[in-house]
């Protein structure tokens, strides 16, 4: 097999990563804050029908981009009406809006199903456009792709070094200490359910505007879960992420590799590669999880008493 | 030290009386009937009519009423999967996946023992999907009570694997000549017989049996006791000499097998062919309603009841309206949704 195929399979597998890498920091920012949010899922989902929507009406994949965004954002806020200011559970809330982002989202991408867009332009790797044509095409990507890991180091920034990040994560461990030492932490758990949903509409524009460019019934196809995965396979670490999603983006790489040589190995059985490398780590870290799980992660904060 | 979260919360609130209850969920009711009506109006469907459609072909007649008792059966074997973990504190999200191996366990014997008859099969099968889904089940509850990994995630990430697992041996197996996405209908023997003429199956009365049979041993047997003992307080019940490791384990094995046991019923009694991707999120489903209803047997055969009439009404909304069959989610969720808000219409709101 030649090289060529090799640098496609690899640059595919970039592709398909990138969303997840987005979709991870997203669930990482509201679970330090102490929210669980199974809801990814449907999170994904809207954003990706309605992004999508927009591109095509608009012609504009940038403001496609923008409200998928901010659709993503949105969409959270029911997460957060629910289980801040209703106190209601977690686990449950986030199913039922995993069940309004499948019904949703079939609803808005009716109309869209098999439709082409202009997805986000790709720009050439700089310094590899004198390579031939076939080559240099392999190396171009969108600007999300670029931006992936610039974005998980703001994260982490943002998290770990600044105040608003410290008041977030002090909610996340103690939401009752964090209110003793003059934070809000209804509205903390707010603001780090909206940035989740904004980081969750950049990576489910990724998949619809950008990678795919199209739209189908249930496209995400777990996506949502696998971040959910990802996020305790790096440890609720911003950083961390980046080795997650490249672990997905190798084993989908591994496996497209694998049956372009010709291996007889069942994709179905390659697709359970990750998750089943993500449940080994967790086992092989599991004596040292307490150490960085946010320690009220799904419990509910009620305010003063 | 064992620390098992709380997430459990009662969806009712505290100190109402009963009228205020029934004005509740009859304005709560009413706001889910509002909302979707508006999703149907955007959807170019006229909502009266539509509402209409659905109340005809679910509660209006012997026939629909029976097409939502087959609804039914699967979230009632799926909710009790959730129901008997919940009891000890364990969170089981991975019906879905326990659903599956039972179902892939159930469907290996029904394939190879066709010549056997159907007294011999049935329960072959039955008890082969349990032992799939508790095996499945294991892994998580070992995981747990061994103090490694919390259940929610583990049963979390099972659930993506499982399907696929499925789908390996169907393609690579058991696909019919015909056709590569389900293996070939399974012979007479192998199917649960129905009732009534409608499509009312065995598992019905199956579910029926585990309900009744989870409350009494629940209220009146030492294990029950002490299982609410460990969901109390894992640490009071360990220095009480409960042997709570081999209890955490064991719960989470039923939990498994009763999903496994809805799996065969689907595939048994509901399709006779195991399919590619069968289960539309039973699972999450069957949690759904053992939350809404607090883990509490009748609780659960109400709200099965209820998620029944939506979905069922969604697939004729999906044949008469031409929308998409997804968007009965959208009634689903906004039901839940208001459920979970839990809105208080008069008097001082306080959660």
């Amino acid at each position: 097999m030649s090289i060529l195929s090799i640098l496609g399979v690899l640059s595919s597998a970039l592709f398909s990563g990138t969303s997840l890498l987005y979709a991870t920091l997203g669930e990482i920012v509201s679970e330090r804050s102490g929210i669980i949010n199974l809801g990814l899922e449907g999170t994904l989902l809207i954003s990706a029908s309605t992004g999508f929507a927009v591109t095509y009406l608009s012609g504009n994949p940038y403001l496609g981009m923008l409200v998928s965004m901010i659709v993503g954002g949105l969409t959270n806020m029911i997460m957060g009406y629910l289980v801040i200011h209703r106190q209601a559970n977690q686990l449950a809330s986030g199913l039922a809006l995993m069940f309004f982002g499948f019904g949703l989202s079939a609803m808005i991408g009716k109309s869209f199903v098999g439709a082409k867009i202009e997805g986000l332009p790709r720009f050439t790797v700089p310094g590899l456009s004198h390579l031939p044509k076939l080559y240099s095409s392999l190396f171009s990507f969108d600007m999300l792709i670029y931006l992936s890991i610039p974005t998980a180091i703001f994260i982490w920034w943002l998290l770990f070094r600044t105040r608003w990040g410290l008041g977030l994560r002090a909610t996340g461990e103690n939401a009752d200490t964090a209110f003793a030492s003059g934070r809000n932490p209804k509205l903390i758990r707010y603001q780090a359910l909206f940035v989740s949903g904004l980081l969750a509409g950049i990576g489910a524009a990724h998949l619809s505007i950008a990678y795919t460019m199209t739209w189908a019934e249930y496209m995400t196809a777990g996506r949502g879960f696998i971040a959910i995965a990802l996020v305790i396979f790096s440890r609720w670490h911003p950083l961390k992420a980046i080795a997650g999603s490249l672990i997905f983006s190798g084993a989908v790489a591994f496996q497209l590799l694998l049956q372009s040589s010709g291996v007889q190995i069942s994709p179905l059985l390659l697709d359970t590669i990750p998750y089943i490398i993500t449940l080994l780590v967790l086992i092989a870290w599991g004596g040292t999880r307490k150490q960085s799980t946010p320690a009220s992660l799904g419990r509910v904060y009620s305010g003063r008493e | 030290m064992l620390r098992i979260k709380k997430y459990i919360q009662t969806p009712l609130l505290k100190s109402e009386t009963l009228r205020d209850t029934v004005i509740r969920y009859t304005l709560m009711i009413l706001m889910v009937i509002v909302f979707f009506g508006l999703i149907l109006l955007i959807n170019g469907a006229d909502p009266f009519q539509s509402y209409k459609d659905i109340f005809t072909n679910t509660l209006g007649s012997a026939y629909g009423l029976s097409e939502v008792v087959v609804a039914m059966i699967p979230m009632l074997i799926t909710a009790l999967a959730v129901a008997v973990p919940w009891r000890v504190g364990l969170i089981n999200v991975g019906g879905e996946g326990q659903l599956y191996i039972g179902a892939a366990f159930a469907t290996w014997a029904a394939l190879t023992f066709q010549n056997l008859p159907a007294w011999a099969l049935l329960p072959l099968m039955l008890l082969l999907g349990m032992l799939g889904g508790a095996l499945w089940a294991l892994i998580p509850g070992y995981l747990k009570a061994i103090g490694l990994v919390n259940e929610t995630i583990t049963t979390l990430l099972l659930n993506s694997v499982a399907p696929k697992i499925v789908g390996f041996l169907i393609f690579n197996f058991w696909h019919s000549p015909m056709d590569t996405v389900k293996t070939q209908n399974f012979v007479p023997a192998a199917k649960l017989p129905a009732f009534f003429g409608t499509r009312i199956h065995l598992g019905f009365f199956i579910a029926l049996f585990l309900l009744i049979c989870f409350w009494f041993f629940m209220k009146y047997t030492r294990w029950g006791l002490e299982m609410t003992a460990i969901g109390g307080n894992p640490t009071a019940a360990l220095r009480n000499g409960i042997p709570v490791k081999k209890y955490l384990i064991i719960v989470m094995c039923s939990g498994g097998a009763i999903a496994g046991l809805a799996g065969m019923s689907q595939i048994s009694g509901y399709y006779g062919v195991l399919l590619l991707n069968f289960s539309v999120n039973l699972g999450f489903m069957g949690f759904l309603i053992c939350w809404l209803a607090n883990g509490h047997p009748l609780g659960i055969f109400l709200m099965s009841f209820v998620v029944a009439v939506i979905t069922t009404g969604g697939n004729l909304l999906q044949l008469t309206r031409s929308l998409p069959a997804a968007v009965i989610n959208i009634l689903l969720a906004f039901t839940l949704f208001i459920v979970l808000a839990r809105p208080k219409f008069f008097g001082k709101d306080k959660v």
